[in-house]
């Protein structure tokens, strides 16, 4: 299961920063949603019938914009990758 | 039972804080939506026309247009205006700038025989270009139309035809010079410089059957710099004044031409279009000054012809277009995909087109670039737009594309779309169907032996 790192602060607001590389980081209110749900360790199907049942938008591009973030957390190394080697 | 209302989605996107240097281009996101066109919605154009469109505002067209006449003729008494052809020859356009009273200025005998077809009379046609044919002169000089002469062998094959035609041939000659501008265009007519215009004149003058009636030239184009059209129009008075001690002969006007800029943005252009290119204003203060101060007598002042096309066209124009899909390039940046390529806008090559959504977004953005439909690698709308976060089948409105998109698209890989003008009283009409397969087929011709398939 995928993990947001347990030191990365999000504002409400969207602002996001790890202080374990300094950088910082805007987020969109949907991306501060998908981002909350990961750290209450909810897993991708769980955030995606989640979105879907939320927002106006068909499974195909829910799914899609949802890899394509994730891929952009895992990028900036925002997620805790630990789990990963378990599988 | 009360339906949950679903919020509206957007797709989530992080973007990186970056504290590095601004970047000096200054990317602006277009945020604001435009969601009508004179008051017709764009959702509506593009259900009941299709997509990709062009669309034109009649109402714009004409504002437009009597921005300009009254910037020239308050500063000087003496203007006309003579719609290029070229720029955009539909002509539901041309008869705007006829109505409007413009006259015509043509290129090529398709061009002319068009300006006919709108009801031009010969007199108030103003033939330009390098290519004129011996039909194309015969009929002009017929016409009486105003002959810019654009090199020797032209002016030869018209005092051949002088010789057998009745009408007095004319003409004017296209003049090419330095007005510290670069690039210097010195491809059109006789150079002044050098004396190859000067000689031209002579020519003209010392031949009993030609009748000289202006002098022409065209310096550029999407010209930044006012002041090189009053180098020019000094250069044109200079000769014009050589004419008259010379030959007592009274040159009736002076020809400026066209390239004055819209207000597009260049590519490579540090600041917006719109911040930066001359206004109308700018340019009859820079002309009609250099004219009237002029040693011409108050009674003698030339008229001031003017050809100007792509400023006064280009703001009316809109391209209307939905998004196909997104994608990440191999470095992650956000790439779409637009159902309008390179071969519907001709002019982003040359230009980074505004482009603005149809719909309301957040403030939300990312760096994004545009690719249209065709398989081809340079099909390229926008290198980089900083865009709000476009869903696959959003719609967007492209602008100031009335000028040369409309003559210069190419039916390549697509067809070519409907063109639709909404009125003044905000009523959408087809002034260009859309292209058809039959339509392609039926120009084409198959040799007997290439009809059997071999399927």
């Amino acid at each position: 299961m995928m993990k947001i790192k347990k030191n990365v602060a999000i504002s409400e607001s969207g602002y996001l920063f790890n202080p374990g590389t300094g950088e910082s980081f805007s987020v969109n209110p949907i991306g501060v949603g998908i981002i909350q749900m990961l750290r209450e360790g909810k897993s991708e199907d769980e955030i995606r019938s989640e979105m879907l049942s939320q927002y106006d938008i068909d499974a195909d591009t829910m799914e899609k914009d949802l890899q394509d973030f994730i891929g952009f957390l895992k990028q900036y190394a925002l997620i805790d990758n630990n789990d990963e080697k378990k599988v | 039972m009360k339906v949950k209302q679903k919020m509206r989605y957007e797709r989530p996107i992080i973007r990186k804080l970056e504290t590095n240097m601004p970047n000096k281009y200054g990317l602006r996101t277009e945020y604001m939506p435009m969601t009508q066109i004179d008051g017709v919605p764009v959702k509506d154009l593009i259900n009941e026309f299709g997509s990709p469109l062009f669309v034109l505002s009649e109402g714009t067209i004409r504002k437009t247009f009597r921005e300009a006449r009254k910037a020239f003729s308050t500063r000087y008494p003496r203007v006309q205006f003579a719609w290029s052809y070229k720029t955009n020859y539909l002509n539901a356009v041309c008869n705007i700038f006829h109505q409007e009273g413009s006259w015509a200025e043509v290129v090529s005998g398709f061009e002319y025989q068009k300006a006919l077809h709108n009801g031009v009379p010969g007199n108030k046609i103003i033939f330009n270009g390098p290519d004129k044919t011996v039909d194309d002169l015969t009929m002009s000089i017929h016409n009486e139309s105003l002959i810019h002469i654009d090199h020797l062998d032209e002016l030869y094959t018209i005092i051949n035809l002088a010789e057998k035609i009745k009408p007095r041939p004319r003409v004017a000659i296209r003049v090419n010079m330095d007005t510290g501008i670069y690039p210097m265009w010195d491809r059109f007519g006789f150079n002044y410089e050098n004396g190859q215009a000067w000689d031209a004149l002579n020519k003209i003058m010392r031949n009993p059957k030609l009748d000289l009636v202006g002098l022409h030239c065209h310096i550029g184009t999407f010209m930044l710099a006012p002041y090189a059209y009053a180098t020019a129009a000094a250069k044109l008075i200079d000769l014009a004044l050589g004419v008259k001690q010379k030959f007592s002969h009274d040159v009736k006007y002076i020809d400026l031409g066209g390239g004055f800029a819209s207000g597009n943005t260049l590519k490579g252009s540090y600041l917006p279009g719109p911040d930066t290119n001359p206004t109308f204003d700018d340019f009859a203060e820079a002309i009609s000054s250099t004219l009237i101060s002029s040693n011409f007598e108050s009674g003698d002042l030339p008229t001031l012809i003017l050809e100007t096309g792509r400023a006064l066209v280009d703001e009316a124009g809109f391209l209307l277009g939905t998004v196909i899909a997104n994608k990440r390039s191999s470095t992650g940046k956000r790439t779409t995909i637009i159902d309008i390529g390179v071969n519907l806008l001709f002019t982003s090559f040359w230009y980074d087109h505004k482009i603005t959504p149809a719909q309301p977004f957040t403030h939300y953005s990312e760096d994004t670039t545009l690719y249209g439909p065709l398989c081809m690698n340079i099909d390229v709308v926008r290198e980089s737009a900083s865009l709000p976060l476009l869903n696959k089948g959003d719609h967007f409105v492209i602008h100031n594309v009335g000028a040369y998109n409309m003559s210069q698209w190419m039916q390549f890989i697509t067809l070519r779309p409907k063109v639709v003008m909404i009125d003044p009283e905000g009523k959408p009409h087809v002034i260009r169907e859309s292209e058809t397969l039959d339509l392609i087929n039926s120009m084409e011709r198959v040799p007997d032996h290439l009809k059997k398939s071999s399927f």
